[in-house]
């Protein structure tokens, strides 16, 4: 494998961790609202993954999405800003942390209600089927998502109909706050059997290993074999959300987990075993990337706030003709902004 | 110009539309194998016709909207069939979390051209196969919602439909599909969010859509034997919805009746009448009133059945009662 290309990886890992922790620091002084999932640990799944994946291949994620916004190339500004709420965000403010997306990289959003995107990866892949694009989804959802009805539905559908999909599980072993053993009644890799589906359980906190079961798994797809079924076992470094103190789980295992940490790992393993870096490297490494999170920040906090007059944007991608006068928008659009504007929130 | 069922209606402008456009297609429950095409059959023939583009599913409605939903936004242009409305509930968080926040929240970067096309309607088949969610799906922000009452409608709204860019709910009806109408052999499309006036009259306005169009049109006949001229706004489009020929109605009128199949509470009657009110309050001359189905669980029992739901008889009596200031 190519060294630069080794090295964008380790960058890109570690660029989520640094932009994870500096989120978690802007969430605690209030730039940040809502809810807040950080990917801290589970970011060789993200990289690994995209790394396997041509860049039209389709991606479709839960509302842990910031690392893969980041894997895919989104840049460190535009993601920070949705944070934010502001303009210059990935939807312009209108979708935040959870719902991330940029079609132009193919990489069609975070989904928040569980397990509620995975249907949509199998039409995009039906769609990449019929069309003859060529292009294989990846659909990537926790081991939380794995008991409700979409995750079954959407893998007898795969299989049915031989889709090009990848379901990869990132299976940091916890629905929020829920153990495996309490809230699936059998191992992960049994429900791809129970729809006959080609299956492999990962080191889900080792990039490479996740890089080649991806590759296999799109190879797979690409030859016509269909749906593949990725369990990548990893760990969050971090509760659930910022909202979770992160006091079910036993300290001990977070601690064991951590010494697993897929970024030293990385560069312990394989960038200075096998001498493509020195630890001064690794330094200059962190410091960009320190400072493209700075940067970051300080566009984000310099991005404008949604205009108003946009409210209405998009609710339609093809308006009707009368439609100033119907159903709930009694008034023009932007005469509703400009009321709420100027009477706290009435209009 | 034929006249022609509102189910042949509907299975045109699929072989229409199929024929102009390859990426539609139709997916849903038994919409191939089953008595040779759909339940009620309307694709009935279609996946002969084009091979590989009319699709058996699972019964998975979730599956079946949120696939379609995917599949539009890669590219394609799915019609996805709910057998009745009573399972599109089944897919409720597709439609609702999903269809209908691609193309806002995602700031106009996901577009979802689909259709989900689903019968209203009753049959002695009780309570949980006899519902009208027409209120519901008209709540929701970024959906479009069309009920058609006549052939002609069904075929150019549903044209329209298909080409349209955003997620189209299509509210078919079991007792409107073997109703028969005159249907031109010429390609036309009936736009969505336009109203349509049925009949015209002077004394009173009924506001309505869907069976109780048909039921309306039964009324006026009844009504104009007694001297009362009804006239007959159906909405066609529940969202957006078309308000400019209501209030030109009401103008001329100055009573109005909203009739509806579905439950009074929250019902879609209670905003249109609320609306109206709002913009009109000074051209009425009675509170605007409403003909609506009964608030129970569909009984399965026919004489409760017929009781539970609203036909022209009860059109006909809120009628003589505005007019006669009972109200």
């Amino acid at each position: 494998m190519d060294k630069d290309e080794l090295i964008y990886m380790y960058r890109q890992m570690l660029l989520i961790r640094v932009f994870e922790e500096r989120s978690a620091e802007m969430y605690a002084k209030a730039k940040i609202a809502g809810f807040l999932h950080l990917y801290n640990g589970q970011e060789a799944i993200a990289v690994g993954a995209v790394s396997a994946l041509n860049p039209d291949d389709e991606i479709v994620v839960n509302y842990r999405d910031h690392g893969w916004a980041l894997a895919r190339g989104c840049s460190a500004r535009a993601v920070m800003a949705e944070l934010f709420g502001r303009a210059d965000g990935t939807t312009g403010g209108r979708g935040g942390s959870m719902h991330l997306v940029d079609v132009k990289r193919h990489f069609w959003g975070g989904y928040a209600i569980v397990g509620g995107h995975l249907p949509l990866a199998v039409g995009l892949a039906v769609a990449a089927q019929y069309l003859k694009t060529g292009r294989v989804t990846l659909c990537s959802m926790g081991d939380g998502s794995t008991n409700i009805g979409t995750f079954h539905a959407a893998l007898n559908w795969a299989k049915l109909w031989n889709a090009p999909i990848i379901f990869l599980v990132e299976n940091n072993q916890y629905a929020m706050g829920t153990s495996y053993d309490v809230h699936s009644a059998v191992p992960m890799l049994q429900k791809a059997a129970g729809y006959n589906m080609y299956a492999e359980e990962v080191d889900g906190m080792d990039v490479m290993a996740v890089r080649e079961a991806v590759c296999r798994a799109a190879e797979r797809a690409r030859r016509g074999e269909g749906p593949s079924f990725l369990n990548a076992v990893t760990y969050r470094f971090r509760g659930h959300s910022m909202a979770d103190p992160d006091v079910q789980r036993d300290k001990q295992e977070i601690a064991a987990w951590r010494q697993r940490d897929p970024i030293p790992r990385f560069a312990d393993e394989v960038l200075l075993k096998q001498n493509l870096l020195t630890e001064a490297d690794l330094q200059a490494i962190r410091k960009s990337v320190e400072e493209e999170v700075e940067d970051a920040i300080a566009f984000a906090d310099k991005s404008p706030e949604p205009s108003l007059d946009t409210l209405y944007d998009y609710i339609y991608m093809q308006p009707v003709s009368n439609m100033q006068i119907g159903g709930s928008l009694m008034r023009p659009p932007k005469t509703i902004g400009r009321l709420s504007a100027t009477s706290n929130g009435r209009g | 110009m034929a006249e022609i069922t509102y189910r042949e209606a509907l299975r045109r402008a699929l072989r229409e539309e199929m024929q102009r456009d390859p990426t539609v297609v139709i997916w849903g429950e038994d919409v191939v194998a089953y008595a040779g095409g759909g339940a009620y059959g309307v694709t009935a023939g279609l996946a002969k016709e084009f091979p590989g583009r009319v699709r058996d599913t699972p019964i998975a409605e979730e599956a079946i909207v949120g696939v379609g939903i995917g599949a539009a936004m890669g590219g394609m242009r799915p019609v996805c069939e709910i057998m009745t409305v009573n399972f599109a509930l089944v897919a409720w968080d597709q439609i609702v979390n999903h269809a209908a926040k691609q193309s806002h929240m995602f700031n106009g970067q996901i577009k979802v051209p689909m259709v989900i096309r689903t019968p209203n309607g009753h049959g002695r088949t009780a309570a949980t196969h006899s519902q009208n969610f027409d209120a519901w799906f008209a709540s929701i922000p970024s959906l479009k919602v069309v009920a058609p009452a006549t052939p002609y409608d069904a075929k150019g709204l549903l044209k329209s439909a298909i080409r349209d860019d955003d997620p189209v709910v299509f509210l078919e009806h079991l007792q409107l599909y073997s109703t028969r109408g005159e249907v031109p052999d010429e390609e036309y499309l009936v736009p969505i969010g336009e109203a349509d006036y049925k009949r015209r009259g002077a004394h009173l306005t009924i506001v309505t859509w869907g069976r109780m169009t048909i039921e309306s049109l039964k009324a006026a006949q009844v009504l104009a034997q007694e001297g009362i001229e009804v006239e007959i706004v159906d909405l066609r489009t529940l969202r957006p919805l078309d308000y400019a020929l209501a209030l030109e109605s009401v103008r001329k009128t100055h009573r109005v009746i909203v009739v509806e199949e579905g439950w009074r509470t929250g019902g879609l009657g209670a905003e249109i009448a609320a609306t109206l009110q709002e913009i009109a309050f000074n051209e009425l001359d009675a509170p605007i009133a409403r003909v609506a189905g009964l608030e129970v669980p569909m009984p399965y029992a026919k004489n409760l059945e017929r009781a539970t739901l609203p036909f022209a008889e009860d059109v006909v009596a809120a009628a003589r009662a505005m007019m006669h200031n009972e109200y």
